[in-house]
């Protein structure tokens, strides 16, 4: 796009400037519209999981459910309790929010079709999503208020804990494809077996992409993991002193990171854009539409077990991040990256 | 063009952001400041091309280091005038360290300008053809690997000090054993009895 805005006459670093503006629009606004819709997908399948209709009113099959919720909150005042630490009150919303949109920038939704191809891309989205936990603990803390902050420190707690076995089970990704860029994460995927495309077919990767699914569940604080918003012990965890749009805020913030975390399980393990078979005429469907059926069924998943599965007692979680991912993600560190030497790269020297 | 915007942009930051991590007064906005110099710094590495290094910043500074500093900063109650009251003492020994910073950065850039990049590039050859990364894997896992390694174990006896130093057995308490739990059947727990009229049960 850049060659395009270039072509017409503009100088290069106009042109590559307003083409990155469009690209963050053209990825920013679908997934704001991505974000409603799959909130209404959330509560239709966990009604229909419940025996129980769902929304249904605003809309055809209540398909403007959203929409409406996004007008009312937007119509509410926004309350700043007297003894919170306004500016950082304020500020947390918006951290959560920009950090959630931030990561998606580096997402390749078909071969070439990335806002910005960078070495580093895995390494960046492991940045940024490390950066998520500023918005619950500054919303915590400067709400002044008792339960947003215990909420605060056990998000901080469990968001670190659980980012340690994701970053083991990255490496061993990374080990596999030999470079931390998602499309070439995503091209080194192509035929398992000969037909299969997915680092989830291999034997050695397949727990690695279990691990990762639950480390994504409790990194998203989704259920079973939400302890941060635990409403029988916590109220509503750090957002209960928020109204209006800044809860909007955390609401779409949250979502936005769901998704990305169906995109990375996709990415990784799942074969991204590419067809799941690697069978000629499946690589005529455009890219773009497996990725998004990964992340609808991945999405589907995590609906799922919300709907099915008890919420974890906090030592339970600590204990299963720290004395079984942890270990494990590391024995598996060990195991492709000594499988990779004797096999590809020709045994110890 | 977009390049020099961007360096004063995040140069100006990082400076602005590093004074006021001293000069605010809630040590709660100090480290938000720091977090911000953090940031801006990693910003200013992308720039130099250095990626791998700004996101390992990133994210071993910003995502790690610096929650757990707000962690601790936020749980504790500290009493203001208390801190005010400590400067005067600690000021000479600040003003040593800040000499001493002083004199670093003036050997530094003296280097820099008595000859460019010869230097570090006697140390450490670069291939233009390498990504970043690969260039510090194979000087970290060739050249350096003891160095490396050695600071490896310095790291794991810090890890085994500080639990060594936290870790307080206490007497009677009662642990979960999670796989004696899972194996339990309701078989084991649970009995049922046809209890005839005006008799005890057998426990």
């Amino acid at each position: 796009m850049t060659a395009f805005f270039h072509n017409l006459g503009m100088p290069f670093d106009g042109a590559w400037l307003l083409a990155t503006i469009i690209g963050i629009l053209l990825i920013a606004l679908p997934l704001m519209l991505a974000v409603a819709m799959i909130i209404y997908a959330d509560r239709k399948i966990w009604a229909a999981m419940a025996l129980r209709r769902g929304p249904n009113v605003v809309g055809p099959f209540g398909l403007l459910q959203s929409f409406a919720d996004g007008a009312k909150v937007f119509l509410q005042e926004t309350i700043i309790p007297s003894a919170a630490n306004k500016t950082l009150f304020i500020i947390a919303p918006i951290i959560t929010f920009t950090v959630a949109l931030m990561a998606w920038a580096v997402v390749p939704f078909d071969v070439g079709v990335v806002l910005a191809d960078i070495n580093v891309g895995l390494l960046y989205i492991l940045a940024i999503s490390s950066l998520g936990v500023y918005g619950i603990v500054l919303a915590g803390w400067a709400s002044n208020s008792k339960y947003p902050f215990y909420s605060a420190i056990r998000a901080s707690a469990q968001m670190i804990s659980y980012e340690v076995s994701i970053g083991f089970v990255i490496i061993t990704v990374v080990l596999w494809a030999g470079s931390f860029n998602l499309t070439a994460i995503v091209e080194s995927q192509k035929g398992y077996y000969g037909f299969l495309n997915g680092n989830g077919f291999n034997p050695l990767l397949f727990p690695m992409a279990i691990m990762f699914l639950i480390s994504a569940l409790a990194e998203t604080a989704r259920a079973p993991f939400d302890l941060t918003e635990a409403e029988s012990e916590l109220v509503a965890g750090y957002q209960t002193e928020y109204s209006s749009m800044a809860f909007a805020l955390y609401w779409l913030g949250e979502y936005a990171n769901v998704i990305l975390m169906c995109a990375l399980n996709a990415i990784l393990f799942w074969g991204g854009y590419l067809p799941p078979f690697d069978w000629a005429p499946l690589y005529y469907v455009p890219g773009i539409i497996w990725l998004f059926a990964k992340i609808l069924f991945f999405f589907f998943v995590f609906s799922w077990v919300k709907a099915t599965v008890p919420r974890y007692r906090y030592d339970q979680l600590m204990r299963l991040g720290w004395k079984v991912f942890l270990p494990v993600s590391l024995f598996f560190v060990f195991l492709v990256s000594g499988f990779l030497m004797f096999t590809r790269y020709g045994g110890v020297q | 063009m977009i390049h020099i915007l961007a360096f004063y942009l995040f140069a100006t930051l990082v400076v602005c952001s590093g004074a006021l991590t001293i000069l605010s007064r809630n040590p709660v906005h100090s480290v938000l400041w720091l977090i911000m110099a953090f940031f801006n710094a990693a910003g200013l590495m992308v720039l130099l091309g250095a990626e791998f290094i700004a996101m390992l910043l990133v994210i071993v500074y910003v995502g790690a280091v610096a929650v757990l500093f707000l962690f601790v900063v936020m749980m504790l109650d500290i009493d203001f005038a208390e801190l005010r009251a400590g400067f005067v003492d600690y000021l000479p020994f600040g003003m040593l360290i800040a000499l001493v910073l002083l004199a670093e950065i003036v050997l530094g850039i003296g280097i820099w300008s008595a000859g460019p990049i010869e230097l570090a590039q006697r140390a450490a050859p670069m291939n233009p053809e390498m990504s970043n990364i690969q260039a510090i894997g194979t000087l970290l896992y060739t050249r350096y690997i003891f160095l490396f390694e050695a600071a490896g174990i310095v790291l794991l006896v810090a890890m085994i000090g500080a639990i060594v130093l936290t870790h307080r057995a206490r007497g009677g308490v009662r642990g979960q054993n999670i796989a004696r739990q899972n194996r339990r059947r309701p078989q084991d727990a649970v009995r049922n009895v046809n209890q005839p009229v005006g008799q005890g049960v057998q426990l």
